[in-house]
């Protein structure tokens, strides 16, 4: 594959990966030779999370296999807004099947790659919440009971963005969709609903289950890489901001997936075979309205009079995952944060 | 054309049954059509299986429903309605009980069968003295041979031979020449079967 | 070799021989038979390098296939009935990307009300889905088509389904003739890609086409799938040149040379008609059998080629059309009607109902004389659905009842077989 020029834009110290430290300490996507696994002219949205993410796995994953992978995509926007005919942004092997199959795809993928020979191709796949948590389930815990050779990564945007906006297994508590309106006795999406994929991940006892956003560059390419070390079932969870679904402004797609991290509701963990190895601790606990105001799917929670009891469960559950995962640590004394 | 029909229940190797006899015709160099009844398996219902053989090509698929041979393998069958329907005028009976078909209740419909068409066979004392369990499927073929002629012995411990192995092959084997044997002798050979010494003849299934 | 097995042995004995190397399967009446005799093949060693994939449902086991296949390995899958329509999105989708997947389905009745024996109602659902439809008529025939199956699939960069009734032909013991290893592999070359995921050459595959181009994509693949009306025909002697039976093609005709009645049918049901057909023969009665060993592409030449000459046409129908008139019926219907030739379509064997000679010579006797309605049902119980139709008549508001149709009905033996 032919090396792309890339222009990079400094915006801070933030940007590309932190290209003013030391070589050894770079990311991939600081590399001007980086792979670009999802080339610029695709039709993403302004500020999109999930073209963000994307090109950051998949740069990382081409980086620890030496440009041997292929891609299984399962429908969603990544698909929509990167392959509109005759055009394709993939500089990558790619497949896109049906919405519901890709991890059985990838399966596919890597049996006939194993009965070639072919011991250095490895085989990603990748879909959005959509395609990991609901309707891709079935194919995805089948996957992961084979402990067949892909990594599966989700982009989750918490909502099925590329339809309209609609909910999805993963639509946190009370947020606006299409299909749950910021109308009624409760409104947006209902509380007590939902599933966790990375712990159903972790509950699969697979050799590696992470999560991750688009908020820590370094983070994410460390869990790929990891990930890639490794052969058999793997999960990748990653946060991905949809600026239209979230009602956010596009260029805070990174500062609103922090504030995840931060609030505690998004957990940044890495787990293998069944058990939880490590969590990475919040360094500057934020309060849920601090995360949930500058989303506009949340605008109903801070109306006139504000819905503080929803706000209140929401912090509950923040507060759960702290707890769940010892995302505050211990101080020097030993006592809990 | 002669077509078989045979009646057991659900894991006493009915569907086997008609497969041997049908693979028993193959080695005598003729064709041969085994199928079962199909139905949802499980244990202990009765099941039906067929087996037609003939010296040319089989393209019916059609149900055997005037059968040349029946093979009741399970006499509690016998209450069944039905179950000898369709039996051609000049067909064979061949039936697993120690008992008589007067005793069976059966007695009418086999006096108007040819009285050497009809075979009452110790199936299960058989097996169980050469297999030690009551597996009577191959065994009835033994019988059915020597009755009807439609196959030879030795194609029927051969089609044993291909289908099973170690001590269920050789147990097969020995129990089919012995029901075989004592057909052609006579039935009343059958009925006076004694085991080995030393050997406890289980329950006849009847 | 000549054998004496069971026809789902005899399938994967020519599956293996054709060195599929990607096989992923879930399980249902009545094709369990065929899967697990190609995964004992693969476990033991006798077929590889080949990954058995069990997987979590239908739909899985083609997302697999389509994986595998765009990565370049041959491949295989056999299901049934429901299994059938719950994979029907990856079916039509590895129609629309060109992959040469070969499937068997071994036909089966689709519920509701649930039954596991054969009909054709499966194949009938996905006919559209741009698959080669082959149908056997023996075991002997399945595991030729079998055979010819992969290599037309490969040629066409089309996926063939080869369709064999379900217990009628998958359990039934009969006498096969396999070809040998050096058989097949003079027939069948290895699996070349027209387009293959390889990091060396990326391509992507499986992207938007809009409705500027959706229509040409559209048209080509049916151009490449009426492509298959030339090639079976030279594939089928091809094949008869290595293994030295004629076997596969479009059509096949028995006795039609002078028939005035010529009966259509797909699968088994042409074999008891043979029968019936020599005994009508024998009294006088010109008639014949066709048999559509290819069902898509649907083989309009061959077939009113066949039917030359004929007054009337008898289809066997194994499905029915639901608000319809006849699916069979009315493809064959299409070809002859401006010649003034006669169409009955009988609907038979729905469900697993046996169909007797008795019946069969009933039915076409009825055609001859003039009898028989456009469409009718063979050996339906009038009795019994008069009576609730009545029913339902005067008690406007309730759903028909299964149950109370068949509630005082006595099921012959016959019947269940």
């Amino acid at each position: 594959m032919a090396e792309q020029t890339v222009k990079f834009y400094q915006v801070g110290s933030f940007a590309v990966g932190n290209r003013l430290v030391d070589p050894q300490q770079r990311t991939v996507q600081s590399d001007r030779g980086r792979w670009n696994s999802l080339t610029s002219g695709h039709r993403a949205c302004q500020g999109c999370g999930q073209a963000l993410g994307a090109r950051y796995v998949l740069d990382a994953a081409m980086a620890a296999t030496d440009g041997q992978m292929i891609v299984v995509n399962a429908t969603g926007c990544l698909v929509a807004f990167s392959t509109q005919f005759p055009e394709s942004s993939w500089r990558v092997p790619w497949i896109h099947s049906v919405f519901g199959n890709a991890a059985a795809v990838g399966t596919g993928v890597a049996a006939a790659l194993k009965t070639a020979g072919d011991t250095k191709t490895r085989v990603v796949v990748v879909a959005g919440d959509g395609g990991g948590v609901d309707i891709g389930f079935g194919c995805l815990s089948g996957m992961f009971e084979r402990n067949d050779d892909c990594l599966f990564v989700c982009y989750d945007n918490e909502a099925y963005m590329n339809t309209g906006v609609q909910r999805s297994g993963a639509t946190p508590a009370a947020a606006r969709t299409a299909t749950t309106e910021a109308i009624g006795r409760e409104p947006g999406n209902a509380f007590g609903k939902g599933k966790s994929l990375p712990l159903l991940a972790v509950a699969h006892g697979i050799p590696y289950v992470a999560t991750a956003t688009v908020a820590d560059l370094h983070d994410l390419e460390a869990k790929v890489g990891r990930a890639m070390d490794l052969r058999g079932a793997r999960y990748l969870h990653v946060l991905v901001p949809c600026p239209l679904g979230w009602g956010t402004a596009p260029e805070d797609t990174i500062r609103i997936a922090r504030l995840a991290c931060e609030t505690g509701l998004f957990p940044l963990f890495e787990a293998a075979y069944g058990e939880i190895l490590q969590a990475t601790p919040i360094r500057r606990l934020v309060p849920v309205e601090a995360y949930l105001r500058p989303q506009r799917r949340f605008a109903h929670l801070f109306g006139d009079p504000p819905r503080t009891d929803d706000i209140s469960r929401i912090q509950e559950i923040a507060d759960r995952n702290i707890r769940r995962f010892g995302l505050l640590g211990t101080d020097e004394d030993g006592g809990q944060r | 054309m002669f077509q078989v029909r045979f009646h057991g229940r659900g894991g006493q190797g009915v569907v086997t049954a008609a497969e041997l006899l049908a693979v028993a015709a193959f080695n005598d160099g003729r064709h041969a059509q085994a199928f079962p009844s199909f139905g949802a398996e499980r244990s202990g219902a009765p099941v039906a299986s067929f087996c037609r053989i003939s010296e040319r090509e089989i393209r019916t698929r059609a149900p055997i429903d005037e059968p040349d041979a029946l093979v009741i393998q399970d006499a509690t069958l016998l209450r069944e309605l039905g179950l000898f329907s369709g039996l051609k005028p000049q067909g064979y009976l061949v039936v697993n009980t120690a008992k008589t078909l007067e005793e069976l209740g059966v007695a009418g419909i086999a006096k108007d069968l040819p009285a050497n068409h009809v075979l009452s066979l110790r199936a299960t004392e058989i097996a169980i003295a050469h297999l030690g369990r009551p597996l009577p499927n191959a065994v009835m073929l033994g019988g059915l041979a020597a009755l009807t002629g439609v196959v030879s012995l030795a194609a029927v411990v051969s089609a044993i031979e291909e289908r099973f192995s170690g001590a269920m092959r050789d147990g097969n084997i020995a129990a089919v020449t012995e029901a075989f044997n004592q057909t052609r002798l006579g039935p009343e050979a059958l009925v006076a079967h004694r085991v080995s010494p030393g050997r406890t003849v289980g329950a006849s299934p009847d | 070799m000549l054998r004496q097995i069971e026809g789902s042995r005899a399938v994967a004995e020519a599956v293996a021989l054709c060195r599929p190397r990607v096989v992923c399967a879930y399980p249902i009446s009545p094709q369990t038979h065929i899967i697990e005799s190609v995964g004992t093949l693969v476990k033991s060693g006798r077929l590889k390098p080949c990954e058995f994939i069990n997987v979590e449902s239908e739909f899985a086991a083609m997302s697999v296939l389509i994986g595998a296949s765009a990565t370049g390995a041959r491949t295989y899958t056999a299901t049934s009935s429901q299994g059938l329509l719950y994979m029907t999105e990856a079916v039509f989708n590895a129609a629309g990307l060109g992959l040469p997947i070969v499937m068997t389905v071994a036909n089966r009745a689709v519920g509701a009300p649930v039954n596991s024996w054969n009909d054709h109602s499966d194949a009938m659902a996905l006919r559209d889905a741009g698959w080669v439809q082959l149908f056997a008529e023996t075991n002997q025939h399945a595991v030729d088509l079998h055979i010819q199956a992969f290599r037309l699939a490969e040629e066409l960069s089309l996926p063939v389904m080869v369709c064999m009734d379900g217990f009628t032909l998958t359990h039934a013991v009969e006498r096969v003739e396999i070809p040998t290893q050096e058989q097949v592999d003079r027939f069948l070359p290895p699996f070349e890609p027209r387009l293959i995921l390889d990091p060396a050459e990326p391509v992507s595959i499986g992207g938007v086409v809009g409705p500027e181009a959706y229509t040409e994509a559209r048209y080509l693949a049916q151009a490449r799938h009426l492509g298959a009306l030339a090639r079976i025909p030279e594939l089928a002697d091809d094949f008869g040149r290595v293994v030295g039976r004629q076997s596969g093609g479009l059509v096949s005709s028995y006795r039609c040379e002078d028939a005035e009645t010529i009966v259509v049918a797909l699968g088994s049901i042409v074999g008891t008609t043979k029968d019936v057909v020599d005994q009508m023969r024998e009294e006088g009665t010109k008639i014949g059998v066709v048999h559509l060993t290819t069902f898509r592409p649907f083989p309009e030449a061959a077939l009113a080629a066949a039917l030359e000459g004929a007054h009337r046409v008898v289809v066997i129908e194994k499905a029915l059309a639901a608000g319809s008139r006849g699916i069979l019926g009315a493809d064959v219907g299409a070809l002859v009607t401006d010649r003034g030739t006669r169409t009955f379509t009988v609907v038979a064997g729905l469900g697993g109902r046996a169909i007797t000679e008795g019946s069969l010579r009933r039915v076409f006797g009825e055609a001859i004389r003039g009898e028989l309605g456009a469409v009718s049902f063979l050996d339906l119980d009038r009795d019994a659905v008069d009576r609730e139709l009545a029913r339902m008549a005067a008690d406007v508001g309730t759903p028909p009842s299964v149950g109370r149709v068949f509630g005082d009905l006595r099921t012959p033996t016959a019947r269940i077989v």
